[in-house]
């Protein structure tokens, strides 16, 4: 199992744990953390897993590539930051354990 | 017991159709609501079925949930395009007399992109959290005007209603004229078969009165200072204001055909659903908490747009077929939201699903709809407010359903209220 923390909009910090190899979304749905929709089922479609990874984290997890459909799909989100990714394409790997996201505002 | 004879001799005529011959692009098969018999067939014997002959011309018909995602999220191999044919199972420029409009729903990036960012923050979480407050005062007086234990008509007396309110909101439209929008809407997606309208000709000169309609409010607007309501926003965006007219006018009959038609079904859609499944209207009224994940799976049980389409822009095999390039490929949403392998139980109305937003009503990838929550948000209203002034709406006749192989319509639902 490896750690996530997701911090809401309004400061709230929620620690949850996850097999390894899930994702950053399964982190959340599986454990019901309000603000992580997740409509398409995982498989970088919709955008409703949006995230801001913690600037601390960001190398470890990696920035968004410009090109793809991450990218095209987060273009039309709200309140994107330049630590936006999608929580459906961050695999849990060990290298991971304690990752801290903070949930947007909103999604979509 | 005379129409359960004739729903099985209709079953019986439907299994034995040779599976060549399944065209499933055939208006009459929607309105008379036999066309989920016609998509069971193609999930199990041919879920990538390829049509030769239709009144469309040829076209491939993709079924189930994870094949239609894949097409779906694939742009750079299946355009959206409307120089190749847009969106629909019917190509765009093949219909005589249309006017060329142009919407960025038909369109690839990077045009595609610019265009619907630009667009977007009129529906984004910050501004629906401003509309909340007025749709629900409008739903509140729409449900306190009706006459409780009379029948009426609940497409006209409300659906319709409370989604155009929901337009001439978004639009800032001159609010006595909203029925112009409802109007406008209708002929978008016509043809004449529909008897929406009498003809190509005629629809082309209504829908050249809605472009100088909209022009008058264009120059208005374009000489005040910016506002949140989309026409004020495309009229000053940099990335819309100088857009060519027919553009202008495409993409604001996308907006409003996106945000009418499609919620309104679903508001019909609910009532006739929850009718039909009396035992999950009985849970509803027990539990109103249950309206939150009911909502998306009324839209799922409804899926008020069947389909959309896409052109080939290269071979690509899908399901071990061979789709060449220039091939019309459809994505029936219809179909792959009954899809058992994916959606456990598809074929009932759950209201308590696990993952309810997990259907294909809203598309998926770049096209996927930008106005989803705010669908959402006018039915949780309207079911809330049912909730609060009504023990039940009943439904007391057959529906009319509408003539598309487009829009999953219901013309007239006639039902009843029940005090609470």
């Amino acid at each position: 199992m490896v750690k996530v923390t997701f911090v809401a909009s309004g400061g709230e910090r929620r620690e949850v744990e996850i097999d390894k190899g899930e994702t950053a979304r399964e982190a959340a749905l599986f454990n019901d953390v309000p603000g992580i929709d997740g409509d398409c089922g995982g498989v970088c479609a919709c955008a409703t897993c949006h995230v801001h990874v913690d600037p601390e984290w960001i190398d470890k997890v990696g920035r968004l590539h410009e090109d793809g459909m991450e990218a095209e799909l987060l273009q039309f989100a709200e309140g994107t930051t330049e630590y936006s990714r999608l929580a459906c394409q961050i695999p849990m790997k060990p290298m991971l354990d304690g990752l801290v996201l903070h949930v947007p505002e909103q999604q979509y | 017991m005379n129409t359960q004879i004739m729903e099985m001799d209709t079953a019986d005529k439907i299994a034995a159709i040779p599976i060549v011959e399944i065209d499933v692009a055939r208006p009459s098969l929607f309105q008379n609501d036999t066309i989920g018999l016609f998509f069971d067939r193609l999930r199990k014997e041919d879920p990538v079925h390829y049509c030769r002959d239709s009144y469309v011309g040829p076209y491939w018909s993709i079924t189930k949930f994870d094949d239609i995602m894949a097409v779906d999220t694939n742009h750079k191999v299946f355009s959206s395009e409307a120089k190749l044919g847009g969106i629909a199972i019917q190509d765009m420029h093949s219909v005589e007399g249309a006017l060329d409009l142009e919407m960025f729903i038909a369109m690839d990036p990077p045009k595609h992109d610019q265009q619907r960012k630009a667009v977007t923050p009129s529906v984004a979480p910050s501004n629906l959290q401003l509309l909340e407050p007025i749709i629900r005062q409008r739903a509140a007086k729409i449900l306190d005007d009706l006459p409780v234990g009379e029948e009426i008509d609940w497409v006209d007396k409300v659906s319709i209603e409370l989604t155009t309110m929901t337009l001439a909101t978004l639009f800032d439209f001159p609010w006595e004229e909203r029925r112009k929008l409802t109007r406008w809407s209708d002929i978008t997606t016509a043809a004449p078969e529909t008897g929406i309208v009498e003809s190509y000709e005629a629809r082309r000169e209504e829908l050249i009165e809605c472009a100088m309609y909209f022009k008058g409010l264009w120059e208005q607007r374009i000489n005040e200072e910016p506002k949140n309501d989309l026409i004020s926003i495309m009229a000053h965006s940099p990335a819309t204001r100088d857009m060519p007219f027919l553009e202008f006018l495409g993409n604001l009959l996308l907006l409003i055909v996106g945000g009418n038609d499609t919620t309104r079904n679903s508001i019909s859609g609910g009532v006739l659903a929850l009718n039909e499944n009396p035992d999950q209207y009985r849970r509803l009224s027990d539990d109103p908490s249950l309206i939150g994940s009911m909502v998306p799976e009324i839209i799922r049980w409804q899926t008020p747009l069947t389909h959309m389409r896409r052109t080939a822009l290269q071979d690509w095999e899908i399901g071990g077929k061979q789709i060449k390039k220039g091939d019309k490929v459809v994505m029936w949403y219809l179909s792959g939201n009954r899809d058992g392998s994916v959606i456990d139980r598809a074929d009932e109305f759950i209201i308590d699903r696990k993952n309810p937003r997990h259907h294909l009503s809203f598309g998926y990838g770049i096209h996927r709809c930008m106005g989803n929550r705010l669908a959402e948000l006018q039915l949780r209203i309207i079911w809330e407010e049912i909730h609060k002034r009504f023990s039940r709406v009943e439904v007391t006749g057959e529906p009319e359903r509408l003539y598309s192989n487009l829009v999953r319509g219901i013309t007239n639902l006639p039902v009843r209220l029940h005090a609470r």
